[in-house]
């Protein structure tokens, strides 16, 4: 990340703007109903936060630069022009006080997709050397390492030699040919390492042929989070370059909700081509394997649980029946908070804001809302899949002391899989 | 008479040329741009889901409402009436059929001239809104001030000339129609053009989130 400059921050504005960009910022009236979206405007109340005015400095660059009036008034040195001093201060607004949920896009009176227009405008903030400090780290150590948490492919082995001790199930690593090439998130090995037992254990049962690469393992895309299209490429290429190698015709992403919006959505415009493989959540294909009769389950949860939406994956992918079937055949007291679904509410920590230390106290007080939604309907547990989510709700029950755990849905079925010897 | 004609006649012609040319330069500064080329399997359509959002934005998510009703119901308010005294009022119909041949029914004039009178308290509603507001404080600009200032004036123009408040006649309906082309001038390079752009982000945003399988 050398030769970040302003000139260069200017560059990567320009290169983003497209027809949909001219058309929002065309259509932008400046009514402030998006703030009533923003669950960092929201819990805070601070008028800072409202989501259009994020978008300042890509606006400025578009206006200055792509429309008459705006040529004029630059010509006469009429207008403000983008400075190192106004990207510095808007670092906090693009970062630290929005995790791309998108619910202002869903709500904005003129249709503007606020959060497509953030996740551009992180392009020039990091050219010109504004992101975070932890999202720079995060983003140095998954390209050089491979994890943005720096975890390397022998710590991966030593797990999956206990899981294979553990329990009875093979976890197939660089199998050529296999059906599925599984993908992992580092948060998952290190936080959560009963989410690889769990799918080894369904997977044996639903006689699923997958492997894991031990090239590349990592699902999650700090250049996604950071907003940085060479970051995100790169670490793109190496899931499209080990799913070749091994020649599979799924690519499954984890329970983690930016990772399926790199690779699904991001991925192959990324890398400029389709891939030669199908992209899915590990939710869809659990639910394709519940619809082809192979997934099959015994008894049912009994007590009040609930089911936390990650942005990315419900309003930002459309993925939000194949959670709901699932549970179905895993919990009898299953209950919907309020708005879920593509209305759901974010936890507060996507979108990079969990990678940014800075952002520790805003994040919590952002998860205030989703406090609320959880308040309101009494679960005794939360069901999510996203491990990201899944840290913050934790982090969040802990700082507002509620007392409910937060369970991934791949364990949740695991637990109800029926296990056949062979 | 003399300020009447010129506003009819070189000043009107004038207006309507910097609005149509700029509209035309504007709608063109934005499809010029194109969209990359989208590799990523679709989920669904991008069209039909693009239409319902055109549709669909009109009505304002029960959420937001409630947190912001009186920014919903005024806005909705004035901008209904503003449109229903421009299109619905019959002297002005009859202007359009004098001029492009196309007539339509019109509201009786003592509706419409309530609907004028609710259009501005409603734009003054606004504007102390805008300017008490936090979100709305720290969002406006100078711009929106003149938007406001062209939007407010052909209402209250009209509103004097209908109620003869401003005599002669000729000279109030002559700075009704000033102020007209005052708005049609601005139009093009101010934040008026939602007016049209507005369907064109809409469409955009549904088809968008469309392409994902989301109905946005």
């Amino acid at each position: 990340m050398s030769e970040l400059t302003l000139e260069r921050g200017l560059t990567a504005f320009l290169a983003e703007i497209d027809a949909p960009t001219a058309a929002y910022f065309s259509s932008c009236v400046h009514c402030g109903l998006c703030a009533e979206a923003c669950l960092f405007y929201l819990e805070t109340g601070d008028p800072q936060y409202t989501p259009i005015k994020k978008l300042e400095p890509l606006k400025w660059v578009w206006e200055q630069n792509f429309t008459l009036a705006g040529r004029i008034k630059k010509a006469l040195g009429l207008s403000k022009p983008v400075t190192n001093e106004m990207l510095a201060t808007w670092q906090e607004l693009l970062y630290d006080s929005c995790s791309l949920c998108g619910r202002c896009s869903m709500v904005c009176p003129v249709g503007v997709d606020i959060a497509y227009l953030v996740r551009k405008t992180r392009e020039g903030m990091v050219a010109s050397g504004h992101a975070p400090e932890g999202l720079i780290e995060a983003s140095r150590r998954a390209v050089q390492t491979g994890s943005p948490m720096g975890l390397q492919f022998p710590t991966l082995q030593a797990q999956i030699k206990r899981l294979e001790k553990e329990g009875s199930t093979q976890i197939p690593v660089d199998q050529t040919g296999a059906d599925y090439l599984i993908l992992l998130s580092s948060m998952e090995i290190i936080s959560f390492p009963e989410y690889l037992g769990a799918v080894a254990k369904i997977f044996k049962q639903a006689g699923v042929r997958w492997t894991l690469s031990s090239v590349c393992f990592e699902a999650t895309n700090a250049g996604i989070q950071i907003g940085s299209s060479d970051i995100a490429r790169e670490l793109v290429s190496r899931i499209v370059k080990a799913a070749e190698h091994l020649r599979v015709q799924y690519v499954i992403g984890p329970e983690c909700g930016h990772a399926f919006t790199a690779l699904r959505w991001e991925g192959p415009n990324l890398i400029g081509r389709p891939y030669p493989f199908k992209a899915l959540h590990i939710i869809e294909l659990l639910d394709q394997l519940r619809a082809e009769g192979r997934l099959k389950t015994t008894g049912k949860e009994s007590d009040r649980l609930t089911l936390h939406d990650p942005c990315n994956l419900a309003r930002k992918s459309g993925c939000i029946e194949p959670q709901r079937r699932l549970m179905g055949i895993v919990a009898e007291n299953f209950v919907e908070m309020t708005e879920h679904g593509e209305f759901n509410w974010c936890c507060g920590a996507g979108g990079g804001v969990s990678s940014n230390e800075r952002a520790d106290a805003l994040r919590m007080k952002a998860f205030r809302r989703k406090k609320a939604q959880i308040d309101e309907i009494q679960p005794n547990r939360v069901v999510t899949l996203c491990a990201t989510c899944r840290t913050q709700l934790e982090e969040g029950i802990e700082e507002y002391k509620m007392d409910i755990p937060v369970i991934g849905l791949t364990e949740l079925i695991a637990e109800h899989v029926i296990e056949t010897d062979e | 008479m003399e300020f009447l004609l010129w506003v009819r006649g070189p000043a009107f012609n004038l207006a309507l040329t910097v609005f149509v040319l700029g509209m035309t330069v504007r709608l063109l500064e934005i499809f010029l741009l194109g969209r990359r080329p989208n590799y990523a399997e679709p989920r669904g359509p991008e069209f039909g889901p693009g239409m319902k959002t055109v549709l669909n934005r009109f009505a304002v998510d029960p959420g937001v409402f409630s947190r912001a009703p009186f920014n919903v119901v005024v806005g909705y308010l004035w901008h209904i009436g503003f449109l229903a005294c421009l299109f619905l009022f019959i002297p002005h119909i009859e202007l359009a059929h004098g001029t492009f041949g196309l007539s339509w029914p019109g509201l009786p004039n003592p509706l419409v001239d309530a609907l004028a009178a609710v259009t501005l308290v409603s734009l003054v509603a606004v504007l102390i809104h805008r300017n008490r507001h936090p979100v709305m404080r720290y969002l406006t600009t100078r711009e929106d001030t003149l938007v406001w200032i062209a939007t407010f004036l052909p209402v209250l123009t009209g509103y004097l000339a209908y109620h003869r408040a401003i005599n002669p006649y000729p000279v109030a309906l002559g700075l009704h129609i000033l102020s007209v082309e005052l708005l049609m001038v601005l139009f093009p390079f101010t934040q008026l053009t939602h007016a049209f752009t507005v369907f064109i982000a809409r469409w955009y945003n549904g088809a968008a989130f469309g392409r994902k399988g989301v109905q946005s």
